[in-house]
């Protein structure tokens, strides 16, 4: 019954005697109750005086108004004109007002009677004239808000949100997936020197391997390396030949190769290198077998073949089973059911010894990877040149997470 | 290497096997098998056909009818239209319902009136290359040799039923460019014996040496000559099956000489070559290093000027060859040839290499010389060519050999432990295990108790150690069954390093702010390299390197920048209505000042992006934004507040750039960057709108990045603001205005911003008015108006009096 009115509790005390002649329509009209109550009280006795003996008459003159009032309530369609019915019926000069000054004229006995009745009336009226305004109210903020409906279907303001290259997004999940296996990650420079980019890789000088390579010479000796390799020379002879390596190295690499759909002048390398006392071929098999499973996925078949690189021996070249005819044979497999993926080994005792581990207590393995051959194949790509194009609508493809 | 299966048949039986099986199986151990060439489709119904007549057709002047016997009861009349047609040949006829390479069908019809039923061919019609059919029957139909039988299948007298398998191989694996090599590799693949020739000429009376003598001053190049005398031949065409194999082999028959000595090349993997013997000035062969510009014309007409580098065979006076590379036209053999002197030799791989890469001639001789021949089957390669030469030239072969031979034919020996190799492989092998290997490598050994002595044989170049050991064991074992196990060393924490965090971050930033990643490429042409450069590496003379043998002048200089190709890729995209956009990317530059490199240059990494087009585009609710100088500064603002550096931003002038619209960046004091409006003569250049680029040395950033964050007491006591507008002329900075309101204003005034920036109609020409809000603090009290008025006041003034400035009323 207080809600909403301030302070109500205090004043409630104060009042406390007049209890039953107020109501919750006078509290809501916000004035002072005992001014109000007290206005009531004597235009209520007026009424009284006047109308003594009126007793039946005034009955009947109450619940017409009430009536006549409650019908208007109804009907009323504004707040204007519930005010003005507020007016008309319970106003200082409003009918229920003017009845009551007729009470003068009844009883002693009769006016209490009247009077309960009268209060009665009010109660109601004002009840009904909230109740009615509520339902205003709500009617009119319904239609307020059916006014402010919008198309839901039209395009948000855009956020502006760029992407990762998709090359960039490979070489960091392989970074992820080795560093979870204890690798750390390295760099090394893109113009290197003869030394590091052949000589420590157990390619001397007119080596016919060096013919494989065709490399983009800066002078004799200075050159854009043509393989991430040399940062597994760099980092064993940083490491002093007596700690265990286990790094990977991405990077740009470049060889003098015509860009066609399958060849680019330019693209990364990602090299792995693991040396420590008792490494073992079968590691080399575990750890890429990890890997492949888990970037092409488990269902994909992996095979080991040997092969030749002058930097590992043994040597190794990883397949796997091509995904587009399910190892059947196919153009993109040429007809083989395989993919070649990655090229491997176990560190040549050369490369080993020339960057200051003994190739009797260490051992090792390398590896070598493409990001962009291990994109082609995981996506579809047919034209390696579209990863230096940078042309927006292939890079977006790859933007979701 | 080109390995046709019918020849392969000779020396080792793969009759059970399929030419798919079989490639698979020697990819899988080691040589990868590229691919799989059938000779030629099926040709059914084609058959050997003995033209009995052959007339002028009577309504065509170019054309023959002829009447072909196919051993069947009627000869067939065909009609045919190639100039070499004659009575009496032998030839191929495909009869009417074969269908030869294409689908071409052969039917019965009528060519001027008259019936033809079938067709008399061409190697090219039956699916021969072009390039390897011999040049005598090039411009018509093929003619085969008399004794083949009227009627049987030319399929496989024509070696069309033959699979070719192309072996990409790896440089270790010069053993397989010869047929006994791959057959030892199947043989061992397969375990299977392989059958091996023994040449066993037939000699005549007379005795080589009295024929020619042979002198080596070069010893170290050439260790081993030997000189074959083969007399009285007859030039002819090489008997069928040989023309067959050379085709299949990718070579084009000649005649029986020049082709026993390619076939001698292919089989052995040892090049010989041919002298017309009477060509020669003295007899005698001298080999020795050639006079400074001295001249030979070889076979191809080329006259080569030669240095003391090259190699030459010499008849005692003038070059005749040179050496493992190319014959002199001189001394060719042609087909008035009577006498041949036949050279196997043995010349060392670095002489041929330097020759190849001085005269550029590439050939299956100096490929195989420069990987490396093996010495055991020099002569006998000279001993077999003889023994054909006597066979199918008809010719008297000289007894003996006239040679130097000072060659090294020992075998390398090489110890290998089954412990070893199992702690290598990681697997669980059995002496058994690594002995079948062995035999199946045909590799001799001796066992000596835990550890096995084992012979290499020369024709195995490639394996010196153990490694090399452990590979031939692990591969006949079979890559497939070694175990899978991971390290078990003592591990490492794995993980990125500071620097590769932040580098990570950067990205993370420049991709939150709106921007694509790109991937240019690093070597750019000589225009890029010096467009748009940052201001401190033109300050610091950089120049950008040049590659000694670039490719195309697209790709000539490494790059100082990669604005150049990041607008290039913006100009790609706007051709593909594509026109809002944004790219960063971040790599490395290049630095030195050195105009020749002697040492590495330093790389350093910079981060650098072009925007373009709208950076809001939103129509329907008229919320559209051009990219503008305050968008790009927007977002270097974020990344510096993100790192922690004090960035300041300055005008600055460029070539590139719009002149008034341009900043260069500055970090303690060094120039690390700029950022601007591109020039509108680039714009123009790159068919761009209004763009904006920046440039930073992120290397700079990194150094000066603090990591350090320390806490700070969140104020206790309330702000004050208050806001202040002064009317400055156009060229005054707002960061120096609002640096004396810092500088007047310490330590009350926390927090400085500016709200409102306004040149125009309300205020005089030459004039702008600047609105900052300033926010007061103090960390102890709360501030009271008349403390806040007195600093303001001294700001008023302090603005004023510098700036020649008033406040806007």
């Amino acid at each position: 019954m207080s809600k909403g009115i301030p302070g109500y509790s205090r004043y409630r005390n104060e009042v406390d005697t007049l209890e039953t002649l107020y109501e919750l329509g006078w509290y809501r009209e916000n004035m002072p109750r005992p001014l109000l109550g007290g206005g009531f009280l004597y235009c209520f006795l007026s009424y009284v005086r006047m109308n003594k003996g009126g007793n039946k008459k005034m009955k009947e003159q109450l619940k017409m108004i009430e009536q006549e009032a409650l019908e208007k309530i109804l009907q009323a369609k504004t707040t204007k004109e519930l005010q003005d019915i507020k007016v008309t019926y319970l106003g200082k000069k409003g009918s229920l007002t003017s009845v009551l000054r007729g009470m003068g004229k009844l009883s002693k006995e009769e006016r209490p009677v009247i009077g309960e009745l009268a209060n009665k009336v009010r109660e109601r009226l004002t009840l009904s004239l909230e109740e009615q305004l509520e339902k205003l109210e709500e009617m009119a903020l319904e239609e307020q808000l059916e006014k402010e409906t919008i198309d839901v279907t039209l395009p948000g303001r855009p956020v502006r949100l760029g992407g990762q290259h998709l090359l960039t997004k490979v070489i960091e999940e392989i970074e992820d997936l080795f560093i979870g296996m204890g690798f750390e990650i390295r760099e090394g420079p893109e113009v290197e020197t003869d030394y590091f980019n052949f000589e420590a890789l157990n390619l001397p000088k007119n080596h016919p391997a060096r013919e494989m390579q065709d490399t983009f010479f800066i002078t004799k000796e200075l050159l854009m390396r043509t393989q991430t390799s040399p940062v597994q020379a760099r980092t064993m002879l940083e490491y002093g030949g007596n700690k265990p390596v286990k790094m990977i190295s991405p990077g740009k690499v470049y060889r003098r190769d015509t860009d066609d759909a399958t060849h680019s002048h330019q693209f990364t390398q990602i090299e792995g290198l693991y040396v420590d006392k008792d490494v073992k071929m079968s590691d080399l098999k575990g750890v890429l077998d990890v890997f492949t499973k888990k970037m092409y996925g488990s269902d994909r078949k992996i095979r080991f073949r040997p092969s030749f690189f002058p930097f590992t021996e043994p040597s190794v070249e990883i397949d796997i089973s091509c995904k587009a005819c399910e190892g059947k044979g196919c153009s993109i497999c040429k007809g083989s059911g395989w993919i070649e993926i990655l090229g491997a080994g176990m560190v040549h005792p050369n490369v080993l010894s020339m960057a200051g581990y003994d190739p009797k207590v260490y051992s090792g393995f390398a590896f070598g990877m493409g990001p962009e051959r291990i994109a082609m194949l995981k996506y579809g790509i047919k034209d390696i040149r579209q990863f230096y194009t940078n042309d927006i609508r292939f890079l977006t493809q790859y933007h979701n997470a | 290497m080109l390995v046709s299966l019918n020849w392969l048949k000779n020396y080792v039986d793969i009759t059970d096997i399929s030419p798919e099986e079989l490639a698979s199986k020697i990819t899988k151990s080691g040589i990868e098998v590229d691919g799989i060439e059938y000779v030629a489709e099926k040709s059914e119904h084609v058959v050997v056909g003995y033209v009995v007549s052959c007339e002028k057709h009577p309504n065509a002047d170019k054309l023959n009818l002829c009447q072909v016997d196919v051993g069947e009861e009627e000869p067939l009349q065909i009609i045919c239209g190639a100039p070499n047609v004659a009575q009496g040949q032998k030839v191929a006829v495909a009869k009417p319902g074969a269908v030869l390479p294409n689908n071409f069908k052969i039917k019965r019809v009528k060519l001027r009136g008259v019936e033809s039923n079938g067709m008399i061919c061409s190697l090219q019609e039956l699916g021969i290359e072009e390039k390897y059919v011999p040049k005598d029957v090039a411009d018509g139909i093929y003619v085969f040799p008399k004794d083949v039988t009227v009627g049987e299948s030319v399929e496989p007298l024509l070696n069309l039923n033959d699979a070719v398998l192309e072996f990409d191989l790896t440089p270790n694996r010069a053993d397989c460019l010869s047929m006994l090599g791959v057959a030892y590799e199947v043989g061992a693949i397969l375990n299977r014996e392989v059958k091996l020739p023994s040449p066993n000429p037939k000699e005549g009376t007379e005795e080589a040496k009295d024929y020619i003598a042979v002198e080596v001053e070069a010893k170290e190049a050439n260790p081993y000559y030997g000189a074959f005398v083969i007399r009285d031949v007859e030039i002819e065409q090489s008997p069928l099956w040989m023309r067959n194999y050379l085709i299949a082999a990718g070579i084009r028959p000649i005649n029986n000489v020049v082709d026993i000595t390619n076939y001698v090349l292919l089989e052995y993997g040892q090049p010989l070559h041919a002298f017309d013997y009477d060509k020669l000035g003295e007899k005698k062969i001298v080999v020795r290093h050639a006079k400074t510009n001295e001249k030979l014309v070889t076979l191809d007409e080329q006259e080569r000027v030669l240095s003391q580098d090259h190699l030459v065979i010499t008849d005692g006076k003038d070059p005749i060859a040179l050496a493992g590379v190319m014959g002199g036209l001189s001394t060719e053999v042609t087909d008035t040839t009577k006498n041949v002197l036949l050279e196997a030799a043995y010349f060392d791989s670095s002489t041929v290499m330097k020759a190849v890469k001085s005269t550029g001639l590439y050939s299956d001789s100096s490929t195989r010389f420069t990987k490396g021949v093996d010495p055991n089957r020099v002569k006998e390669a000279g001993l077999r060519a003889c023994e054909l030469m006597g066979k199918y030239a008809n010719a008297t072969i000289a007894k003996g050999v006239v040679a130097y031979d000072a060659l090294n034919r020992e075998q390398k020996q090489v110890k290998v432990n089954v412990t070893e190799i199992n702690k290598r492989l990681g697997t669980l092998l059995q002496p058994a295990d690594v002995e079948d290997a062995l035999q199946r490598l045909q590799f001799k050994f001796e066992k000596r108790s835990q550890e096995y002595l084992v012979y290499i044989p020369t024709r195995r170049g490639d394996i010196s150690i153990f490694e090399d050991m452990l590979e031939e064991i692990a591969r006949i074992y079979g890559y497939d069954k070694l175990p899978y196990t991971l390290p078990v060393g003592a591990g490492q924490a794995g993980g990125l390093t500071e620097r590769q965090i932040l580098i990570r971050k950067i990205k993370g930033i420049m991709e939150a702010s709106g921007l694509m990643e790109s991937r240019t490429y690093t070597l750019i042409s000589e225009n890029a390299a010096n467009t748009l450069i940052s201001p401190e590496l033109t300050e610091a003379n950089y120049v950008p390197i040049e590659l000694a043998l670039p490719m195309s002048e697209e790709h000539k200089y490494l790059r100082l920048s990669f604005l150049p190709e990041i607008l290039r890729i913006l100009t790609h995209n706007r051709a593909r209505n594509e026109f809002d956009l944004g790219y960063y990317e971040i790599g490395k530059t290049f630095l030195t000042a050195e105009s020749t490199l002697t040492k590495q240059p330093e790389e350093r990494l910079r981060l650098a992006g072009a925007v373009t087009g709208n950076w809001v585009h939103h129509p329907w609710q008229q919320e559209n934004k051009l990219v503008d100088f305050y968008v790009v500064k927007g977002i270097l603002e974020k990344l510096f507040n993100y790192l922690n550096v004090a960035v300041v931003f300055k005008p600055c002038k460029h070539k590139d750039m719009h002149p008034g619209r341009t900043a260069s960046l500055h970090l303690k004091g060094e120039t690390i960057g700029f950022i601007g409006q591109l020039h509108p003569r680039l714009q123009k250049q790159f068919d761009l709108k209004e763009t904006y680029v920046f440039d930073v040395d992120v290397e700079g950033l990194l150094e000066a990045y603090k990591n350090e964050p320390t806490y700070e007491e969140i104020p206790k006591y309330p702000s004050i603001g208050r806001d202040i507008a002064f009317v400055l002329d156009h060229t005054v900075l707002a960061a120096e205005v609002k640096q004396v309101i810092m500088d007047v204003g310490a330590p009350l005034v926390k927090h400085v911003s500016i709200f409102d920036v306004y040149e125009g109609e309300h205020l005089e020409a030459g004039k702008k008015s600047v609105a900052f809000h300033l926010v007061y603090q103090h960390p102890e009290k709360t501030l009271t108006d008349d403390e806040v008025q007195a600093s303001y006041e001294q700001i008023i003034e302090a603005v004023k009096k510098k700036f020649n400035a008033y406040i806007r009323s």
